[in-house]
């Protein structure tokens, strides 16, 4: 292989366009070979695929160091150490796979990406997901304003590639935050407000995750929540829209697993995404196997295919709440950055259950009867919770009851 | 938390995760668990590095360490972790335990359990452990220490 990889964005677009929805795994091996292995099962998986290197986590909080060590103890890692491995290595790992109808995304999960940045870049790979609140707050203690500098060098680092005659791809993890209990209002304000950044830094092709939650029918609105106010902020750049099946306590029976995911790929198409990133039946235990991966993918594209749009769904006040987070936001400052910075620190943006210190913490929230996640206190955000908010104290069970909602729905409807 | 411990007297825990370890979930459940049987809680949060996690034990002695990981690196991470604290001449030999999900496998294999024990931990509670037994440990270690004022039996 030589030369830039062609872009991530437009190959996405362009399958999507062609009235596939792409599927993703989220698959990442210490081993080169079994990397190379599992990047080579995605793409013949009988499905429109994108491959992932999912990075370990000794990479991810910038401790190479123990990475070098466990590639030479043979410890099992949680993913390829991309910073580690020689950038030949890499390229190996990619060569006769990458390329027009397979483009490879790079996922890690750090505030400090400057070394994976590169390992990618070395390796010939231009595409990556992250984003300076998404990639701080949940991934462990780093300051918010070190990794607002962090991913704004990353971003500019990206987009200088263009000059090379590539398209880098960006992609907001800040549909994800926390995996779970973040109401939609919250998840979409954050994907926009990361998805702007990437552009005032530079990148021209972006794309904006939102993971499934609780409730269908109030995914679909986020969707197209997501989608108006894209529209809206990110004129004139390349973007398209990501769910992830479900992010938090994964139902534990293969047939729960399985129905949870073929929802979210029916969620996916009815909100118009050109992509979705699968979990598998092994998401409750462990590291998945390249099968248990394939599978997923597969049930994944099964349940896309047959997947009809549906009526559009209600509306209920998230795109107000959306807008009025976003713009909470802008603001505090003319720099995207500096305006994400204090609006944590004012608590105008405030995720709930989240311990990183630049969070507030004064938000919560809840699940109600039908599953729809909403506020409980919105602290100072600037948004209210319906009907005043309520002021239950958290206890272990509560948490844990909201923690297991859909694991408990979707493993009591699994036959015995 | 107004709340009286079950059992003997109210234990000054620690909940931390290892230096590699984003997941917090799993620390905020620990912490209101530990709570609610009464015992005080000091939550260190995510990424915890050994030399902070030492430090924080020099500054507030603990009646109890409990690290809890599920990324999968849990059982190398958690020998560093124990050896930082085990080796330290001006810690004393407070209890530590370690649960989660401590490798890749999802299971609990006994030998990793064996090397943590053998390395310094307390209690080892891996992939799939219930906390009836976790509960069992602090309820003996508060009443040891409220009758005998000692860690160890
Ligand atoms: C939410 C989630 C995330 C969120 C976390 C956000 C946050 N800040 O917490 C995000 C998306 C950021 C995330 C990231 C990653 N994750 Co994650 N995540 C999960 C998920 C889906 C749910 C976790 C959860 O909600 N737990 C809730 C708590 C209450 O339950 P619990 O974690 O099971 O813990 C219980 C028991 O284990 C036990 N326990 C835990 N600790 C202790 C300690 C003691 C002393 C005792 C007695 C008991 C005990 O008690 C707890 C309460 O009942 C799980 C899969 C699942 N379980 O369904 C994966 C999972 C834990 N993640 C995993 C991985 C690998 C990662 C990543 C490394 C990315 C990757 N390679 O896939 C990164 C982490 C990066 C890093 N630096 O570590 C793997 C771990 C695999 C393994 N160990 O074999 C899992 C199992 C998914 C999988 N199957 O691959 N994740």
């Amino acid at each position: 292989m030589s030369g830039p990889a062609p872009g991530f964005g437009a190959t996405v677009v362009r399958a999507h366009r062609a009235g596939g929805l792409v599927v993703q795994p989220r698959m990442g091996f210490g081993d080169p070979v079994v990397m190379r292995t599992g990047l080579a099962a995605t793409r013949a998986a009988r499905a429109i695929t994108a491959g992932t290197i999912t990075v370990d986590s000794y990479t991810r909080t910038g401790d190479l160091a123990a990475a070098r060590r466990a590639l030479h103890s043979g410890q099992s890692l949680n993913g390829y150490p991309i910073a580690t491995h020689d950038p030949a290595t890499t390229r190996l790992v990619l060569t006769g796979l990458l390329g027009e109808d397979f483009p490879v995304q790079v996922r890690h999960g750090s505030a400090c990406p400057r070394d994976i940045v590169e390992g990618m870049i070395a390796a010939g790979l231009t595409a990556t997901e992250g984003g300076p609140v998404s990639y701080c707050l949940p991934y462990g203690r780093t300051d918010l304003a070190c990794a607002v500098r962090n991913w704004a060098a990353c971003a500019e680092r990206l987009a200088e590639l263009r000059g090379a005659g590539a398209e880098p791809h960006l992609e907001t993890f800040g549909g994800c935050m926390m995996g779970q209990l973040c109401p939609p209002g919250l998840l979409i304000a954050l994907s926009v407000l990361e998805g702007m950044f990437f552009v005032r830094h530079g990148l021209r092709s972006v794309s904006l995750s939102y993971a499934q939650q609780t409730n269908a029918e109030q995914d679909r609105e986020a969707l197209s929540v997501l989608r108006r106010l894209a529209e809206e902020r990110l004129g004139g750049v390349d973007w398209h829209v990501v769910v992830y099946s479900y992010m938090g306590l994964f139902p534990r029976t293969r047939s729960g697993a399985e129905a949870l995911l073929a929802e979210a790929a029916r969620l996916a198409v009815a909100g118009g995404a050109a992509r979705l990133v699968v979990k598998t039946t092994a998401e409750a235990y462990r590291i998945p196997t390249i099968a248990e991966n394939v599978r997923a993918l597969e049930t994944a594209a099964r349940a896309a295919a047959t997947a009809d749009p549906g009526p559009p769904p209600a509306e209920t006040g998230l795109y107000e709440e959306a807008r009025l987070l976003v713009e909470g936001v802008c603001e505090l400052d003319d720099d995207l950055g500096r305006a994400l910075v204090k609006a944590f620190r004012l608590g105008r943006l405030d995720v709930p259950y989240c311990l990183h210190p630049d969070n507030a913490r004064r938000s919560a929230s809840f699940l109600d009867g039908a599953g729809r996640l909403r506020w409980a206190a919105t602290g100072r955000m600037p948004i209210r919770p319906e009907g005043g908010g309520t002021s239950r104290p958290l206890t272990a069970a509560g948490l844990l009851d909201g923690l297991s909602y859909l694991r408990r729905k979707y493993d009591e409807a699994a036959p015995a | 938390m107004g709340l009286n411990p079950r059992a003997g007297r109210a234990l000054r825990t620690l909940v931390t995760s290892v230096a590699s370890d984003a997941h917090t979930w799993n620390l905020l459940h620990l912490q209101l668990v530990i709570e609610e049987m009464g015992h005080q809680v000091v939550n260190l949060g995510a990424c915890v590095p050994d030399a902070t996690l030492v430090a924080e034990c020099l500054a507030r002695p603990p009646d109890l360490v409990v690290v809890s990981t599920v990324n999968g690196h849990g059982a190398h991470d958690g020998l560093h972790l124990i050896r930082a604290l085990r080796d330290h001449p001006r810690l004393p030999r407070f209890p530590v335990v370690i649960g989660g999900r401590l490798g890749t496998d999802g299971i609990a294999d006994p030998a990793r359990t064996r090397r943590l024990l053998d390395a310094g931990f307390d209690g080892v509670f891996d992939a799939g452990a219930d906390l009836s037994e976790f509960r069992f440990f602090v309820d003996a270690l508060a009443s040891r220490l409220a009758t005998t004022g000692s860690w160890r039996g």
